[in-house]
């Protein structure tokens, strides 16, 4: 059995996301609950600027419940960076319990899954909270190339957005989670960082199979089946695999592809970074939950499982899709 | 009328130059620091085999400005100190003759990075 | 599906880059700044400086011009559009050690921009100086015999 059937349901009752400039030009821009024109945050690093990503994220959302930080029992995170220092570094001021968490891209996946495992097993827990963030020039700096040098992407390339999501979840809410799936680590035989999609898209096939397989339910019982970041290349090639095995989607979303626009921004394949996922699942999916216009979700976020060390020796990038079931209350 | 012709002799040599590295760039997986290496390394194989000069009398600034010239620029600088110092020459040589623009770019370079700061990318 | 297949998919499905567009922009910059090296180059000579002189002086310039737009946050804008058109002149050797250098500040001065300048440049610097050692030394054995 793969899918985790919670024995006490969580539910996320609030949410907040925050981006950086380019996020705000894009088609969702005015629904982001924060932006900053000049990407930093009033920090003074790329590094630190993605820790107060985060930070702002979480603060606004504990605003918007009305709730102080030691209301939040544990604190799920995740980010890009190596050892997760802006998680740890912009998240240590709320004094929460933290565990840290590395998803790659599809952190989103694990804080959700892991928070509502926490409140399901243990009474006592009040409420927890789960937060990712992506920068784009930190990403840079560690994965390609300084931020300053001049090149040019291929079109499979995606670009990492610079965005963090912050969720609250606790005993009531207004989108229940009582299902959740681990994601199994895939290797798609891909070894190229400039094709990320193609490296995560077996992995999103492989869960979403599995998924509908084991619970004998319909694609079309979903309102939206939500990818994290394939971008066009990848979610052509997550429908082409799905086809063969005569899963067909019909209300396929991915995150990647909603964040920027396709016309007017330059973004190649389109978005990646666990803080896209994030922020537009909190900024665009959650007020339609809550809303009632959605009833039922499935949301995949896609993680890319590699270090430019392991690229550079040539192995193949692995992914992995974790998978959660988000319903309306309403 | 002689300065318009050199120039479009460096234009079109200079041009084609970027051209096949452009080729190299979408059709193959080479990255740019990989053509980048080929090139200079092309460069001193042109100069060794004597076919720089005769480039660079011909395209001028089209053979000198590409990363092609400053492999050239290495062989020759080389040649002539083999010929003055024997065998030492091989490892004076190179570095010596490419150390204008080396030194330019790592002081402009250390300058840079005092006065300014990153900004970030746009799409 | 197989891996294989799989491969074979994500081959056939791979976009290439508009090639004969991107051809054209390269051409068309790298000629520009190869044009500006040469007036460059014209104009140290007609200063009454020495050949070797002028053609040094006219990679500093450019090396400063590359240098400076990189500084400013403009070269990876031009760069975008221009491709191998401002990698393959010296100005693309310039922006790959200032690129770094501005990038790596905010790790010190001695460890980040010292240690790191050389990132993404050192390459060319390695296999320049190899390669003319390795024909330095071909060179000489050659004479030797002639």
């Amino acid at each position: 059995m793969s899918i985790i059937k919670l024995k006490n349901p969580a539910y996320i009752f609030e949410s907040a996301s925050a981006v950086g400039c380019e996020e705000h030009k894009g088609p969702l821009g005015d629904k982001f609950d924060f932006h900053d024109e000049k990407d930093k945050f009033g920090a003074k690093t790329w590094e630190m600027a993605e820790g107060e990503l985060g930070r702002t994220a979480l603060a606004l959302a504990l605003s918007k419940a009305k709730l102080r930080p030691d209301d939040i029992d544990v604190l799920f995170a995740g980010d890009l960076q190596n050892q997760c220092v802006a998680s740890s570094g912009g998240l240590y001021s709320f004094k929460i319990p933290y565990v840290g968490l590395y998803g790659a891209c599809s952190t989103l996946g694990e804080g959700l899954m892991s928070a509502s495992l926490a409140l399901s097993a243990s009474e006592d827990l009040r409420r927890v909270a789960a937060v990712t963030t992506s920068h784009n020039c930190a990403a840079e700096r560690q994965f390609r190339l300084p931020i300053e040098y001049g090149g040019q992407r291929p079109p499979s390339a995606q670009w990492t957005a610079t965005a963090g999501g912050a969720f609250l979840l606790g005993r009531d809410g207004y989108a229940k989670i009582e299902r959740v799936m681990p994601g199994t680590i895939i290797d798609g035989g891909i070894a190229d960082a400039n094709n990320m999609g193609a490296a995560m898209a077996p992995a999103a096939a492989d869960t979403i199979v599995k998924y509908f397989r084991e619970s004998g339910e319909h694609p079309d019982d979903f309102d939206a089946i939500i990818t994290g970041d394939l971008a066009k290349e990848g979610s052509y090639l997550l429908e082409t695999i799905l086809e063969k095995n005569n899963i067909v989607l019909k209300n396929h979303y991915d995150c990647g592809m909603m964040i920027y626009d396709y016309k007017k921004q330059d973004v190649h394949s389109g978005g990646s970074g666990c803080g896209c996922s994030a922020s537009v699942f909190s900024a665009h999916f959650l007020p339609l939950l809550r809303s009632g216009e959605f009833k039922r979700v499935l949301l995949i976020p896609t993680g890319a499982l590699m270090s430019t060390g392991s690229i550079q020796q040539g192995n193949n990038i692995l992914g992995i899709a974790p998978l959660v079931c988000v319903e309306g209350v309403k | 009328m002689e300065l318009l012709l050199s120039c479009v002799r460096a234009f079109v040599v200079g041009g084609l130059f970027c051209v096949i590295a452009q080729l190299l760039i979408d059709y193959t997986k080479l990255t740019p620091a990989r053509i980048l290496v080929i090139y200079v390394s092309f460069g001193v194989f042109l100069g060794a085999v004597g076919a720089f000069a005769p480039l660079k009398e011909f395209a001028g600034a089209g053979a000198t400005v590409p990363l092609v010239g400053f492999g050239g620029t290495v062989a020759k600088g080389v040649r002539e100190a083999v010929d003055k110092q024997g065998l030492l020459g091989a490892l004076t040589g190179g570095l010596s003759a490419a150390a204008g623009g080396t030194a330019a770019a790592l002081c402009f370079g250390y300058l840079f990075a005092l006065i300014c700061n990153g900004k970030p990318k746009n799409l | 599906m197989d891996k294989e297949e799989y491969k074979e998919l994500v081959k056939r499905r791979e976009r290439r880059s508009p090639s004969p567009k991107n051809c054209l922009r390269a051409f068309w910059t790298g000629g520009l700044i190869c044009v500006i090296g040469q007036l460059l180059t014209e104009l140290f000579l007609t200063l009454g400086m020495s050949e070797k002189s002028a053609s040094t002086t006219t990679t500093v310039a450019l090396i400063f011009a590359a240098a400076l737009l990189t500084g400013i946050g403009i070269f990876d804008r031009i760069a975008r559009y221009a491709g191998a058109g401002t990698l393959v002149p010296v100005t693309g050797f310039a922006n790959s050690v200032v690129s770094p250098a501005i990038d790596t500040k905010s790790e010190g001065l001695i460890l980040g921009v010292g240690a790191k300048i050389f990132t993404v440049a050192g390459p060319v610097l390695l296999y320049a100086t190899l390669s003319g050692a390795v024909y330095g030394v071909i060179y000489y054995i050659v004479s030797l015999f002639l």
